[in-house]
């Protein structure tokens, strides 16, 4: 009850610690906002190019190789960019919170939820990706009721993108190294998870891997949401319980986590 | 009318001092294994009692390194002590060091609101202050200009326009009107001045008694970590001149 009393007190940080985020994002820049359209856009773009050849001609299975794609770049991105400013924000920070009182998780949860707002944003280029292929009919999407299915996986990923933020900033300030060790753990995430390939055109001979890679909650959450924008059925109930149940507990580490070590904080920025 | 505004009892803080700093993995491990991880205690404040009525103004003077921006920490919530317990009571708003929670990218204007969340303000509170900030803090033509290119008395009136604007029940001072130019120093000065009719709490740090004496009705002196001498601000002050006179203390 102390908490709910002291997060409602500060909500007005959270805002603006969000807005300020966002402003400060693409200031300076000539296009500004339109950045979080045009970089998806275009990284998509070039994802194809090179791996369309290779892993696009399997179309029974995924239906349209450019969309595939870009959900699970649009999902991988928020989680890693989301995580990765969460871990830096307390030490971020530190000039505020060496010198006035102010609930410290507010900073990796106000980072995981900028990044929320402008992952909105860019799931406008999923919708133009979608209209598109629909219009073109060229390979188009199974476009079906399920589609308003599709906030479930999204909201589980922010779950999870919170809980890890909150693990990693408070790993942060006490071991730095875990900067650069994260760095290189997204980019083995990132080709773990079936982000330009699809798991079943690879003829897999190792089961650990298969494994490996199932075991990873961004390829039953990334599979979730390409269930519901792109083959239009029903995901499956145990990616839903698998995600769901990892994302909980990463939070709940986070939480318990974040809340003994706080106190400590202010003696190692 | 007199409920205290704070309360501090017997209330330690210790620091670890490690001999160096270890910030990294590799480090930590082989400093582990190899049992050298030193950790040298050391006291920042001992046993202090406090207590502050509401509407009194309180001057805590020492030498460097006694223990008063550690105690204002620790009284601001910054800190939470090692042993004992600090209860305040109303909203405080410190002054530690102005300026401290701008964002150096954004502009003055937005910066005003961000530190009014800060210090848990809405932004409806501090729109229907925002003319009288700036006013005071003569800023007008600067207010839409990034703060990195403030100078750092500019920064340090639009930190102190902003935190008195906000009418706090406990402000807390440290060594804040040592900035700016004469002028402003003695604008900000009347300032707070003028809040001491609304019955504001002040915790004021110093190294000049004479400051000391025009602004507080009480005063302590603190060293090496405990309070040494607790009183009105006459007495101590003449205390306090007469230790550096003596070179008493460090």
């Amino acid at each position: 009850m102390k908490y709910l009393k002291n997060l409602y007190k500060y909500r007005n940080l959270m805002y603006e610690i969000i807005r300020k985020n966002i402003k400060l994002q693409y200031r300076d820049s000539v296009l500004g906002m339109f950045w979080t359209f045009l970089q998806p856009l275009l990284t998509t773009i070039i994802l194809v190019i090179i791996f369309g050849n290779v892993f696009g001609k399997s179309n029974k299975e995924i239906v349209n190789y450019p969309i595939y794609l870009l959900c699970g770049r649009l999902l991988y991105e928020f989680y890693s960019q989301s995580t990765k400013r969460a871990m830096r924000s307390i030490r971020n920070s530190a000039s505020v919170i060496k010198k006035v009182y102010v609930p410290k998780y507010i900073y990796p949860v106000a980072n995981v939820l900028s990044n929320f707002v402008t992952f909105c944003i860019s799931l406008s280029v999923l919708v133009c990706f979608i209209i598109f292929f629909v219009a073109t009919g060229k390979n188009p999407p199974h476009i079906t009721g399920y589609m308003f299915l599709a906030p479930v996986p999204i909201i589980i990923l922010m779950i999870l993108a919170v809980g890890v933020g909150l693990i990693l900033s408070t790993l942060d300030v006490f071991f730095k190294d875990i900067d650069y060790l994260y760095e290189v753990f997204c980019l083995l995430l990132f080709y773990l998870t079936p982000i330009f390939y699809h798991l079943g055109s690879l003829h897999m001979t190792n089961k650990y891997f298969l494994t490996f890679i199932k075991a990873n909650p961004l390829y039953s959450i990334t599979e979730m949401f390409r269930c519901c924008v792109l083959y239009g059925r029903m995901f499956s109930i145990n990616h839903l319980l698998y995600a769901l149940g990892f994302s909980v507990a990463s939070v709940l580490i986070g939480i318990l986590l974040f809340y003994r070590k706080q106190d400590k904080f202010i003696l190692h920025l | 009318m007199s409920k205290p505004a704070i309360v501090v009892e017997n209330m330690s803080m210790m620091f670890n001092l490690n001999k160096e700093k270890v910030d990294n993995l590799k480090e930590y491990f082989i400093k582990l294994v190899t049992r050298k991880l030193h950790f040298t205690e050391f006291w920042a404040l001992q046993d202090i009692n406090l207590t502050v009525n509401k509407g009194d103004r309180v001057g805590v003077l020492g030498f460097n390194g006694a223990g008063k921006s550690t105690l204002l920490k620790v009284i601001s919530g910054v800190m939470k002590p090692t042993k004992g317990s600090v209860k305040t009571c109303g909203v405080i708003a410190p002054m530690l060091e102005l300026g401290a929670g701008f964002d150096m990218n954004y502009s003055g204007k937005e910066n005003i609101y961000l530190y009014g969340a800060t210090m848990g303000y809405s932004r409806k509170y501090i729109e229907d202050r925002f003319d009288s900030i700036v006013e005071f803090s003569e800023l007008k033509d600067f207010i839409d200009v990034p703060v990195k290119n403030y100078s750092s008395g500019m920064r340090a009136r639009l930190g102190f326009a902003i935190a008195s604007a906000v009418e706090p029940d406990i402000l807390i001072l440290d060594e804040v009107l040592s900035v700016g130019d004469a002028k402003f120093r003695k604008k900000s000065e009347n300032k707070i001045k003028s809040m001491f009719d609304k019955g504001i709490t002040v915790l004021f740090v110093s190294h000049s008694t004479d400051q000391v004496l025009s602004i507080c009705n009480k005063a302590i002196i603190l060293d090496h970590g405990k309070i040494i001498a607790q009183g009105s601000a006459q007495e101590v002050c003449a205390q306090y001149t007469e230790m550096v006179n003596s070179g008493k203390g460090k």
